[in-house]
This record gives structure tokens, sequence and C-alpha cells, in this order.
């Protein structure tokens, strides 16, 4: 199909423009920038802050590009005077009620309301401040604080929250002067629907929303003598880490970053794909078991914490169905109190487990009350552990680990590249691609196939499963049996898929859900921006890296098969089940209601 | 009536569409005064959204209040054309008859009085409504008069 | 003036103008309406030369003929009584006295565009109309069913919010929203209540297309001026000596002739408009004409003698657009937040009067980039009033 071409003026120049451009699309494609701040592509038309005004001949008043149409005919001008003293004033009146304490913001550098009134030049603040009501700032979530002062009130998040997660934690309140965004009730955050992604934080264009800190904790651990501390990075961080380093998005970077954490200071440094791997081989037995004993299906991925905190939220009815494999990182957790601290003779009171993720939502999965099991292990072995001990002590984001690679004085981009550390350094490609939406997918039915038929699958490489596609779906032949899975990212996605499960109606036996937008490299802790260009340009270092890997089918993975043979037996066994799975309960919100 | 009940007859009568929303809120307001965080999770479940949504839209709309109000609500015109005629001795003759604040409640939960912009009688300035029904022409005299109907 | 001769005027004026709330009978009219061809209403209403009477002033015709071009399932018509701009209470009349005329125009505007359901929003200080307007709809439904027709109407309540006048935030909140006005296009006549084809009218625009149908377009067209044809009804307050409040008159008289009929003489502004609108000092009552050549209004004219002060006036709007403006966009959210901040501060000595014109110029900045109508307008009263009285702003 032919998309209609208008022949537009710009600032007195004629282009051909597709017919349902906006201005702002129309001006970007002709290298006309026009500054904007609300507007976020293909989520949040609300056209609230009026930066982006333009004018168009023949029009009273500026238009706002942003949700304007190209009509044939029409006459922009991004450049006058009129233009120019609106956006000045806009910034100044959002400035008036901004505390302006910049040094003191985590989004400092990275803000696109400096950035902005550093480009339009906006130098004098004289309005004065006058903010009505006063909003303390909501720390309740174990993943990230709003605070109101700094909030201009561009509904990105709200927008995000509800449109690609559908979870409609937030909302705007009251009018006027008191508009703000809130909870239901201004409850905090922790007490509401929300599951922890971070994906609002990711589009939000000031500091108020950011992430929970833990670097100082890690800080401390690090220098505290006689501490074991291991620090594992998850897969999706080595396709995201040099954004913060001036590298082009989509660089894979899985030794620099090996590098880094070491010379930080970490005593092992650690991978999860590790644990990814092992995860397969227990999820895909368990996908086996159901199929065969006649168990819940379809089995629906369980590595995803905001997902979790999501189904236990809406769809406490088929928690049945979710696999009961801990996640990756709580599989390490476990590991390293236990196994590995028997294996190298470490007192468990001694290891501190660092973790870090691209995600928001982990920092919650690692509170989760249930995640002690090595705990729970000692003390079946008459051993006591400090009480309120974690499988994982700690999880930093990427963006935090890049602040403290800068904090460490390490010149990243200078770095020779590193291997991880044995035993839990050991991964394959199937490990790697958990990063990426579709890879959980891609990496279990790699191992199914060979579970069933003895032999590797002639492609490794499913392109059914991969794509940016909301869901995708794909069957598989083995032995015989056709295998029908469905894999969704974005809750909003999900929650189709799961409406459809709910029903009795979904067709597959295998389905894989990720949180956030892309997977886990779209995750709330990853560099900003993360735009779906710069996801899916970590999506193919994901896959670039799987591919260099000399192995990439979790089963083969030496350092696990050593695990079962040591430790856990084989799969599925008892140990596995106390160490590697876990369980989940409904959960009512606004308990006493 | 339980509020439960209130509100699933409500949303039965109107249906359980968002676009039913305020007209739900607005049952519940008549009948308590204003929406309790319990009112608006009933009304969430019911329409299957969630609860900011329904918090977002009462807390828009200066009828439909959030926190408890009294049995009867007293609403003044505090726009101009209604100050020009006298309004602040008509506000301050009720607040001494019920010895309360403008924006406060009664103690024994009989009367709210707030402040409300132009209802339409500015050519009767001042006025009022309580409850439903309008009073206008008021001076101090048949203002509290106008609120003693309700004691 | 004096006041004999104030009233003998009057009385002519009202001789003259008697379409809103001339008594009459509607039964024969819907009959005629109902065999005339929905061209033929168009046509009609094209004739009359009628424009708005919400404020706007949007020929009326135009606004039907795009719905009526608008290809969709369903369409929708709306009756706008949400009257919140201070200083009206014409629609309030109307509805009590004369529901009778609005019922049908909402049918008319129907046949021509298409629709099968209407809505009037009424605002919620108004419920006390709800029992009396509910029984006039019934039967209005009743009746029409009986002719055949599938249109019906309901009525749907307001909960307090200014804003919801404007036509799109009210489509919004009849949607169960928040509301706050939508970018605009797509407007609602080609996308508007749930994204289908909708007139939105005022009260009082779909009163005088219900008399233009049954009574031809002369009656109307032949009053008014060539911009502003017809008659308006007006809502009077303020320091006028007249009670009655409500007159439909003509439309294009100037300020003064307004002045010299409604009040003693002691006048030294009028606002028209509502806080909206804008306020006319009285070295310019005599060249201001009332009507879309010259200020425009919704009905409301407020008057203000020589012992008022202008800063409370001004002071007053400002608060009322701080609290009922919705609050998305950062021009209207924040500006009417710094004006009323503003002459306060250069009030108190705390800002120089210089500052005034910083503010003057961020209204005018307000004007030309606030989303909707409300922040757009509040900049009126505030560069009227601080140009035609910055004395007593500052002083
Ligand atoms: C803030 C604001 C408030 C408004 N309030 C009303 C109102 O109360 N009644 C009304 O008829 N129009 C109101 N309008 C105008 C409407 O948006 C719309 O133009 C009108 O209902 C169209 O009807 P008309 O063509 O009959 O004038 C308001 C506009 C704005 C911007
Ligand atoms: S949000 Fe941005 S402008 Fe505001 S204090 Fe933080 S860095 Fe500075
Ligand atoms: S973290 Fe996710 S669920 Fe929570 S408010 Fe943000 S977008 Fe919504
Ligand atoms: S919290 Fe951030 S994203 Fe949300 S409205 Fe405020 S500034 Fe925008
Ligand atoms: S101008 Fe005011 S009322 Fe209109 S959309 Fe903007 S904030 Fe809302
Ligand atoms: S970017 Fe267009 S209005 Fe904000
Ligand atoms: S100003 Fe008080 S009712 Fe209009």
């Amino acid at each position: 199909m032919t998309q209609k071409q208008l022949r537009i003026k710009i600032n007195g120049d004629t282009y051909l423009m597709y017919e349902g451009q906006s201005v702002l699309e129309a001006c970007r494609s002709a290298g006309i920038n026009i500054p904007n701040l609300c507007y976020l592509e293909g989520v949040s038309r609300r056209a609230s802050c009026g930066i982006c005004v333009v004018e168009i001949e023949g029009a009273r008043t500026l238009v706002r590009s942003c949700v304007t149409p190209i009509r044939e005919g029409i006459e922009i001008f991004t450049n006058t005077g009129r233009v120019r003293k609106a956006r000045h004033t806009n910034i100044k009146l959002l400035l008036a009620n901004h505390p302006r304490n910049c040094l003191e913001c985590d989004k400092n550098r990275q803000c696109e309301l400096q950035k902005l009134s550093d480009d339009l030049d906006v130098r004098d603040t004289s309005y004065p401040k006058i903010r009505k009501k006063h909003y303390d700032i909501d720390a309740s979530s174990p993943s990230l604080t709003r605070d109101h002062e700094k909030c201009i009130l561009c509904a990105r998040c709200v927008e995000v929250c509800s449109q690609v997660q559908s979870v409609d934690a937030i909302e705007i309140a009251e009018r006027g002067m008191e508009a703000h965004v809130s909870t239901f009730f201004n409850k905090g955050l922790d007490a509401s629907e929300c599951v922890n992604c971070g994906q609002c934080l990711l589009v939000c264009p000031t500091g108020a929303l950011m992430a929970k800190h833990e670097t100082g904790s890690v800080w401390k651990a690090i220098d505290e003598p006689g501490r074991h501390v291991v620090v594992q990075a998850a897969p999706a961080i080595r396709a995201a880490i040099g954004e913060e380093f001036g590298f082009e998005a989509g660089m894979p970077l899985t030794g620099t970053l090996a590098a880094a954490l070491r010379k930080m200071g970490f005593d092992r440094v650690f991978d999860t794909q590790f644990t990814a791997d092992l995860t397969i081989i227990e999820e895909g037995n368990e996908l086996i078991s159901r199929i065969k004993n006649k168990g819940v299906l379809p089995l629906i991925t369980s590595c995803s914490p905001g997902w979790i905190r999501f189904a236990e939220t809406f769809f406490p009815k088929l928690l049945p169905n979710l696999s009961t494999c801990k996640s990756p990182q709580q599989m390490f957790g476990t590991l390293a109190k236990t196994y590995y601290a028997e294996k190298m003779n470490i007192d468990p009171s001694k290891i501190t487990v660092v973790s870090v993720m691209p995600c928001t939502a982990k920092k919650f999965e690692a509170r989760r009350p249930e995640m002690n099991s090595a705990a729970e292990y000692w003390r079946n072995k008459g051993r006591r552990l400090p009480g309120g001990t974690r499988d994982v002590d700690s999880v930093i984001t990427t963006r935090e680990l890049a602040d403290m690679i800068r904090e460490s004085g390490i010149d990243f981009a200078r770095l020779t590249g590193e291997k991880f550390d044995e035993p839990f350094g050991i991964s394959t490609g199937a490990g790697t691609i958990f990063g990426a939406t579709g890879g959980v997918m891609e990496a279990a039915l790699r191992t199914a196939y060979a579970e069933l038929t003895g032999k590797s699958l002639k492609d490794l490489n499913l392109k059914a499963v991969r794509g940016m596609g909301g869901v995708r779906e794909a069957s598989v032949d083995i032995n015989g049996l056709t295998l029908k899975v469905a894999v969704a990212h974005g809750l909003k996605n999900a929650r189709e898929v799961m409406e459809q499960v709910s029903k009795g109606k979904s067709p597959y036996h295998f389905i894989e859900i990720m949180t956030c937008p892309g997977g886990c490299i779209g995750g709330g802790g990853q560099p900003v921006p993360a735009t779906t260009d710069v996801r899916e340009k970590r999506i193919k270092a994901v896959y670039s890296e799987d591919e260099s890997m000399p192995l990439r089918e979790s089963h083969k993975n030496p350092a696990v098969i050593a695990l079962y043979d040591e430790f856990l037996k084989e799969p599925l066994s008892g140990v596995s089940h106390s160490m590697l799975h876990t369980e989940y309960s409904r959960r009512d919100l606004y308990p006493g209601i | 009536m339980s509020p439960e009940d209130l509100i699933s007859r409500s949303a039965e009568k109107h249906g359980r569409e968002r676009k039913n929303l305020i007209p739900i809120l607005q049952d519940i307001v008549r009948e308590n005064s204003y929406l309790s965080e319990e009112a608006m999770v009933s009304v969430a479940r019911e329409l299957d959204i969630s609860p900011a949504e329904v918090y977002g839209v009462a807390t828009f709309y200066s009828f439909l209040d959030t926190k408890p109000l009294g049995k009867n609500i007293i609403r003044i015109c505090k726009t101009i054309i209604c100050y020009m005629h006298g309004q602040d001795e008509v506000i301050r003759a009720i607040e001494d008859r019920l010895k309360i604040k403008l924006g406060e409640t009664t103690p024994d939960g009989e009367f709210s009085f707030l402040p409300t912009n132009c209802i339409g009688h500015c050519h009767k300035g001042p006025a009022m409504l309580i409850n439903d029904r309008v009073y206008s022409s008021l001076t101090p005299e048949t203002a509290v008069r106008a609120v003693e109907e309700y004691i | 003036m004096d006041s004999s001769t104030r009233e003998r005027r009057i009385a002519e004026h009202k001789k003259r103008v008697n379409l809103i709330f001339k008594k009459c009978v509607w039964d024969d009219f819907l009959d005629r309406a109902l065999e005339m061809s929905p061209e033929d209403m168009l046509e009609k209403v094209k004739e009359s030369g009628l424009r708005g009477r919400g404020g706007a002033g949007f020929p009326t015709w135009l606004k039907w003929k795009f719905a009526r071009e608008a290809e969709a399932d369903e369409k929708y018509v709306i009756c706008n009584a949400d009257e919140g701009e201070p200083g009206t209470f014409k629609d309030r009349a109307i509805l009590q006295e004369q529901a009778g005329k609005v019922l049908p125009g909402m049918l008319v505007c129907a046949k021509v565009i298409g629709a099968e359901k209407g809505f009037i929003y009424l605002r919620g200080e108004y419920a006390y109309l709800l029992p009396a307007l509910s029984q006039e709809v019934e039967n209005f439904n009743e009746k029409i069913r009986e002719k055949g027709e599938r249109f019906s109407i309901e009525i749907k309540l307001g909960s307090g919010a200014y804003v919801c006048g404007e036509e799109t935030a009210l489509i919004e909140s009849l949607e169960g929203n928040r509301g706050e006005p939508r970018n605009k296009p797509p407007f609602p006549v080609s996308e508007g209540y749930l994204g289908k084809p909708t007139v939105v009218h005022n009260v009082e625009t779909l009163v005088y297309a219900s008399i233009i149908i049954s009574e031809g377009p002369e009656c109307f067209k032949s009053l008014g001026t060539s911009d502003s044809a017809g008659a308006k009804v007006f809502c009077i307050s303020g320091d006028t000596d007249l009670d009655e409040g409500i007159y439909e008159l003509e439309m294009g008289m100037t300020i003064k002739e307004f002045v010299e009929l409604f009040s003693d003489g002691d006048i030294k502004a009028v606002q028209v408009g509502g806080a909206s609108g804008h306020c006319v000092p009285r070295k310019k009552f005599a060249d201001t004409i009332i009507g879309f050549e010259g200020v425009p209004t919704g009905g409301s004219m407020v008057l203000f003698n020589s012992s008022r002060s202008m800063y409370n006036v001004l002071h007053n709007y400002l608060e009322f657009f701080e609290e009922e403006s919705c609050g998305q966009c950062t021009p209207c959210r924040i500006g009417c937040q710094q004006l009323l901040k503003g002459i306060e501060a250069v009030k108190s000595g705390e800002k120089p009067s210089e500052y005034l014109d910083d503010l003057v110029k961020l209204a005018g900045m307000m004007k030309i980039s606030a989303k909707c109508g409300l922040g757009q307008s509040a900049a009126n009263p505030f560069i009227s009033i601080v140009e035609h009285f910055r004395e007593e702003i500052m002083y």
C-alpha cells in the first residue's frame, strides 16, 4: 500500500511528507528539530507541556506539533519569535515550581527538563515558587521513589503504566493547581497495584521518579574486612552498560563488564547466565513433566518478578500455571550461600551476594519474605544464619553500576576484557538470550528438544519466537508432539494472553512472559533513553553474543552438569525443590477494605 | 442499605461500563455525602477498573468529595458578584450560627459549610445551595433562617 | 436617563424581541419539523446566520454540516447545560421556563446530522431542575416515539467542574473520565462522544434553532447585525438596580446603550462574557459593540460602579481560574497561579509595578499556547483589567 503524500511547507521550504505524520514528525524528517517534553511516541499524546508549539499559517493560536497531523498545503513555522517566547515561558513556568537542586538530583545530567532549559537558553527563573500543597516523597516501594516536587505533570508515567503495562497504579488526581500524580488515595506505591517494573521511571523526563539506590550497602560490604562479596551480572547488563560510557547502543561488552566488576573490588565476579542455564534445565523438565503427567498447562515462565507480582494481583486463579522455578537471580543467591559456600569452605554468614540487574522489580523480588532458602538450608543442618539473612543481599541496577564504576575511577572504555570467575561464570548462549523477549522460550525449546529427541535442533536459531511483536506464537514438532508456544512482553500484552488462559481458551503448552517491552534489556534499571530503537539494538547485541558462544544449549553447560552431580542430583529433585523452586500467593489489594 | 448493596444496585441500574462511573459515584454521594475508600474500591471492582482511576476521577470534581462531609451541605457562592452584594456578612452569620468556619463540618456531622464558584443566581446574590436547594437574595437573617430549616 | 424613560425603553426592547420566552404550543411545530427534509432544515439554519450562543460563536449550520457529512454508525447531539461562567444564568431560566423549546432543537439537530441519541449535560449545581426537566424529557421522548422517531434524550448531571462546559471536556466527563479537554483536531463533529460524530450546543442555540425551523429564518435574521445576526439572552448582574436579570435583546448594541438601560449611570466598567470575557472601561462604552464584531459574550454582563475595586474583581477571577483549570497543561495550570500571585506581589510591593508588564506578556502567551479555551481566555480579564485599571492593581 502506498501512503498518500502531502505537499507541505516548513519555514518557507516545500516538502513532500506522508499523510498521517504529525507536524513534529514531518519537521523531524525534514531535519528540523522541535523541542518536546511530554510527548512519548506511540504511548502518550497528552500534549500537556506546551513546549512543542509551532505556528501554522492561518491559526489563531500556536499549535502543539506533537499531536497535530499535517494536511495538504499546511504552512508550518518552527522558529518565530512567538514560538521561541512561548517555549521559553513554558519552561520558566515549569521551573518556577521546581526545586532546581540539580546537584542533589539523581537525574542530574540525564534530565530532559535540565537539558531543555539549557538548549532553549532559559537562564532567568523570575517567576516565584508557588506550589500549594506539599507531598512527602513516597519511598514505600523497594524499587522506586516518587518526588512530587520534581514532577512537571507530563503524565508520561501514567500513560506508560496504563497503556504499556495495563497496571493503572497511578493516575492524575485533583485538578487545577492541585493536580498531581497519585496512587489510590495517595497511599504509598507499595500498597498499590504497582508491579515495580520501573517503566515509568525510564520515561520520566525529570528526577520525580527515581530508582531506589543500594550502592551504599554494596560499597560497605566491599569495604568490610573479611566479607566475601560475590557479584552476579544479569544477561541484559552487558548489552546496555556501554551506553552509560559513550558506546553506541547495541555493543555487547561482556568481558569489559567482568573486568570492571573485578576492579571495583568484588571477591568473585559471577554470571547470572549460569543460573539462567540452570533455570532452563529445571523449567524444561517441569514442562516435560507437566505434559507427560497431564499437569496444569499452559506452563508460564516465572523469571520476571514484575510479571509475578502482576499475576499475583490480577490473575491469582492462574498462579498454578506459573512455573515454580525461582528466577535466575534468586537461584544464584541460594546457591552462592549453600553449594558455593560449602564447596569453597566459606562461612555463609560472611558471604554477601550482590546482583547487578537491568530491573527495578528485582529489588522487590530479593526482598520477598520467602527468598531466604539458604538460611532454611543451614537451619536444617543445625546452623543458624544471622536474622534477616537474604539469599540476595543487594540489588543494583545497570545505572547504579555505572555510577559505581565512575566513582571507582575506572576508565571503562579502556578496560581489556576479562572472564567471569568459576564455577558460576560459565554459561551458554542460551543463558545470554534470557535478556531478550523470546529468549527464555528459545533457550527452553533448544533444551526440551534435545531432552525429548536425544539430539540438538538442526538450527538453534528459533527465529519464530524472536522480534518485537507484542504477542508472538510458534509451534515446534518434537517427536510427533506439536509443542505450541507463545511469547508476550509488556504487561498489556501479557494481560491479553492471560485473559485467554483465564477463559480456558489458550491453545499453548508454554508461554513466556516478560514484564518489560523488549524483555530484560528494556528493564526499568537500564540506561536511559530506552526507546524502541535502542531496545532493538540491545536485542541484536544479545543474539550476536549468543552466536559467538561455543556452547549454546543450557544442558551442555559443564558447570551446571557438575552442579547436578555434586549437589542437586537431578532436575526437580528434592534438593532442587527446596533450593530452586518457590511458590506464589494471591495479593489482596487494599487489605481491610 | 449497606454500602456494598448501594453500589452494586447503582452499577446494575446504570450499567457496568466505564462511561457510567460518574452517575454511580453521584448515587453514592447522594446517599453518603462523600466517597469513602471502601466505596471507591467497590466501585472499581464493579466496573473492573483500577481504584486509582476512580480516585483520579472523583478528585477532579468538586461535588464528588473524598473526605467525610456533614449530612447537610451548604455551598455558598464565593464569586465576585455575590461578594459585591454582601456575601461576607452572610458567611459570618452562618459561621456564627453553626460555630464553624467556612470549609469545616460541624462536630455533630450535621452540616458542612463550603465555598463554591458561581451557582447561577448572580442577579439575586448572595446565593447558596443547601443540598440541592437554592437560596438567593440572602441577608444574614434569611441565610440563618434557611440553615435552621435543616436543624 | 430617568427611571421611567428606562422602563419605557426596556419595554420597547422586550416588545421588539420576544423569541425565546414567548409562550407557544410545540406539538404543531414538531409535526411541521418532522415533515421537513434535513436539507431544508440545514438550509434554514444557514440562512438565519445563527452562531453558537455558548461563547465561541461558531456558525451553527456549519457544525451540523460537518457532522452530517461525517460517516459513522452512531452520532450524538449534546445540549450543553453546564452553564458555569460567572454571571451567566440564562440557560437555567430557559430550561426552567422553555424546556419545551430546547428538546425540539435537539431533535432538529439530530435529524439533520443523523443522530438517534441526545444528552443534556446539566451542571450539578442545577440538580434542583432535575424533577421537572426529567418529566419534560420523558414526555418528549414518549411523544416523538409515538410519531415514529427513534431519537431519545437522556439527562446527565455534572459534578461541579466549570471546565466541563468546554465541549471536549464535557464529552470526557460523559465517558466517565476526568473532565480534561482533548486535543483538537479531531473536533467533536468528527470524533466526539465514544469517538463518534457529535454536535454540542448551548441551550440557547438549540432554542433559536427550533424557532428558526418553525417560524422561518426571517424572524431571526431580521434582528441584529450582519456579523451578529439575531437576538441573544443577556444576564445582567452586578451594579444594576433591576433584579430581573434576564433579557432577550437584539445583538449589536453598544455598551453605552446597554449601561444606560440597565443602570443608574454610575458604571465604571462592564465585564462582558463572564470571568473569561473582557473588561470594558467607561471610556470605551460608546464605541464597543456587544457581538462578534466587538466584544462577544455568552450572555454574562456584569456592571461595576465607581466604588468597586477592580483589583478585587481580577483577584476573584484569577482564583476562579486557578481552581477551575483542569490542570493538564503548563500555560494554564501554572500561568493562572503566576498571574494571581503576581498581582498580589505587586499589590504588596514585593514586586515592582513593571512586573505587571511581564505578567501581561505571560497572559498573552497563555492566550496562544494554552490547550483549550479556559487557559486561553483566562488572559482576557487579566489583560483588559490591567490595561485599564493599572493604578487599582498597583495601589
Ligand atoms: C472553559 C469553557 C467553558 C465553557 N462552558 C460552556 C458552558 O457552560 N455552556 C456552553 O454552552 N458552552 C460552554 N463553552 C463553550 C463550549 O466549548 C462549546 O463551544 C459550546 O457548547 C458550543 O455550543 P454553541 O455552538 O451552541 O455555542 C465553554 C468553553 C470553555 C472553553
Ligand atoms: S529533575 Fe532535572 S532539573 Fe530538576 S533538579 Fe533534577 S536534574 Fe535538576
Ligand atoms: S513501576 Fe511499573 S507498575 Fe509501578 S507505577 Fe511504574 S509503570 Fe506502573
Ligand atoms: S512523575 Fe515524571 S513522568 Fe510522571 S508526570 Fe511527573 S514528571 Fe512526568
Ligand atoms: S487550558 Fe487549562 S483547562 Fe484547558 S486544557 Fe489546559 S489546563 Fe486544562
Ligand atoms: S511535547 Fe507536545 S505538548 Fe508536550
Ligand atoms: S456570582 Fe454568586 S451565583 Fe453567580
